[in-house]
């Protein structure tokens, strides 16, 4: 991995003097205005109260800022604003605009857990990051994120039939975020296997696609877990103070 | 050596009926070859793999839950899932069904209306098929069983994250030298030693494959993945030795994705441990589905003598 070189000063706190002469000496150029004091007033006071209450976030306020988290993580290493060490800041002291900057990466933890092998204080950093992210969709923050438009597939499928097809999930993967099924990488992988692989076990996996695999008897599950999915998804949104209305307006 | 694993419930879970079919063929054949009785849980479901619990975590404990119970009422007190997936999703609903009183609730409530047994913490314990090989049989009489010894082949042994992430929810790791190691593992470079090959110094044993982002966000997977390879080569490794199904066709998907995308070639080759354990002891490479791969690795197996 690369070492990334990271600037602490955004592109918008930055002046501009094409020339500038101060006491004689030429100071032209760019200029950090980062010392500028800077008054924040739209704190969400109930921002971390709103992660905890979803799952994952439950120990949050554990939290001491060590930075073990960050410095753990995989998705840091090739992308240094990928900062859960900060967000967790963040959401603690309240600065949801700040936090907003990044909607839209913090959905790309991979659920490795290094994090939470590092954390001594048990705060669980990857469940916030789902928190989190589950958070800025119930708040209509941001759009589906591709990982739950597969969480959701996947999950739907399970409850249909208790067992996962890959090749359906795929599919629908593909077909749900407006990508071609074909893509050439796929397409040459699949093209070597076919040529290795005995016509019989060709067969199998074709007849695969037609019938699925399903357990028997699954109805009673389904219906449970059909029930209290419901559940949830009702506590989640009473948690933010959402109404079922727009949740159901949402849905369609 | 010991026989404590002579016959266990075994589930192989999704993967292992579809992308991972060779993982579970090679498991079978091997666990055959030792004398180790696999028996398949009846009619199981899906563990909630990486994508449940991120709709909800409590939903994932009761479908782990559920298989634990059929391992119950087949009378098993222990099975073995050689995915790590659902190896980690079993031992996750075991710990929680033990600590937690709200997924206790959730899971009674579920199993109580789906009509079946309502699993209780304690009554059976997971294993991987990492320590269903390691403790079952052991390095000793492994090696006396080698008949086609792995010599000269360097392998770099890849755990990915959930054999050993989150520790909490492995209680028997970490207890001391006989025990596996969630910082270092080392369960299957001791097997491939035995086996005769020659592990190579690998850092990024637990490191992340991003299998769970592998297609939502395929460029990160790529980058996590080429960085696996191209260390593994830096560090002289013939073959990656996998003992997952999504971190197995994580590397094969995005080897080929890393070569057509970014244009980074690599040629390290990709087995299940348990296809290299099954050659050794003297398995074809067909028996352990290494034609089922989606990668190429038996020119190699050819140069070195074994295939």
């Amino acid at each position: 991995m690369p070492i990334h070189e990271k600037t602490l000063i955004r592109p918008e706190n930055l002046i501009e003097h094409e020339e500038l002469v101060l006491d004689g000496v030429d100071v032209s150029g760019h200029w950090s205005t980062f010392i500028e004091s800077r008054t924040v007033t739209d704190y969400n006071e109930a921002l971390q109260e709103e992660i905890a209450a979803l799952p994952g976030g439950e120990n949050i306020h554990r939290c001491w800022q060590c930075g073990s988290c960050t410095n753990a993580c995989t998705v840091n290493a090739i992308n240094p604003d990928f900062n859960p060490r900060y967000w967790i800041y963040l959401i603690r002291v309240g600065m949801e605009e700040e936090l907003l900057r990044d909607k839209d990466i913090i959905w790309q933890c991979v659920s490795c857990n290094k994090c939470t092998y590092a954390c001594p204080r048990d705060v669980f950093p990857e469940g916030v990051m789902k928190a989190t992210a589950h958070w800025l969709e119930l708040k209509g923050y941001t759009e589906k994120k591709p990982s739950m438009i597969f969480d959701e597939e996947f999950t739907e499928q399970i409850v249909a039939s208790g067992k996962i097809e890959d090749g359906k999930v795929l599919r629908r993967f593909f077909q749900k975020t407006g990508q071609p099924l074909m893509q050439e990488w796929l397409v040459a992988m699949v093209r070597g296997l076919v040529f290795r692989l005995p016509v019989s076990l060709l067969m199998k996996m074709g007849l695969a696609t037609l019938f699925h695999p399903r357990t028997s008897g699954w109805d009673r599950s389904r219906r449970a877990m059909e029930d209290y999915i419901d559940e949830r998804h009702e506590a989640d949104r009473k948690s933010l103070g959402l109404d079922m209305k727009s949740a159901e307006m949402g849905a369609e | 050596m010991s026989g404590k694993y002579d016959k266990v419930a075994y589930y192989p879970g999704c993967a292992l009926e579809g992308t991972g079919h060779a993982y579970n063929r090679s498991t079978k054949a091997v666990g055959k070859k030792l004398g180790l009785d696999l028996v398949e849980l009846k009619n199981w479901n899906c563990c909630g793999a990486m994508e449940v619990k991120n709709v909800d975590p409590k939903l994932q404990t009761y479908l782990s839950a559920r298989n634990l119970s059929i391992a119950k009422d087949m009378g098993f007190d222990t099975v073995m899932a050689p995915c790590n997936g659902c190896y980690h999703n079993l031992k996750k609903a075991e710990y929680d069904l033990a600590n937690d009183d709200a997924s206790r609730e959730v899971n009674t409530r579920l199993a109580t209306k789906a009509g079946h047994t309502d699993y209780q913490s304690g009554d059976v314990t997971t294993i991987h098929a990492l320590d269903w090989i390691k403790e079952g049989i052991g390095e000793e009489d492994l090696k006396s069983r080698v008949k086609n010894s792995l010599k000269g082949l360097k392998i770099a042994n890849y755990y990915g994250c959930m054999y050993t992430r989150p520790r909490h929810i492995f209680p028997e790791k970490d207890q001391g030298p006989d025990s596996e190691s969630t910082s270092k593992p080392h369960f299957m470079d001791d097997l491939l030693a035995a086996a005769g090959a020659e592990n190579v110094e690998y850092p990024l044993k637990t490191a992340c494959c991003g299998g769970a982002h592998t297609l939502s966000d395929s460029d990160t997977s790529t980058k996590l993945v080429l960085n696996l390879l191209e260390t593994a080569e830096a560090c002289g490794a013939d073959v990656i030795a996998t003992e997952c199904p999504t971190c197995h066709s994580g590397l094969e998907m995005h080897q080929m994705r890393a070569e057509k995308v970014f244009g980074r070639k690599t040629n390290v080759k990709i087995l299940y441990f348990t296809q290299l354990l099954g050659i050794a002891l003297g398995l074809s490479p067909r028996k352990v589905g290494v034609h089922e791969n989606m990668s190429e690795s038996r020119d190699l197996l050819r140069e070195k003598g074994l295939a």
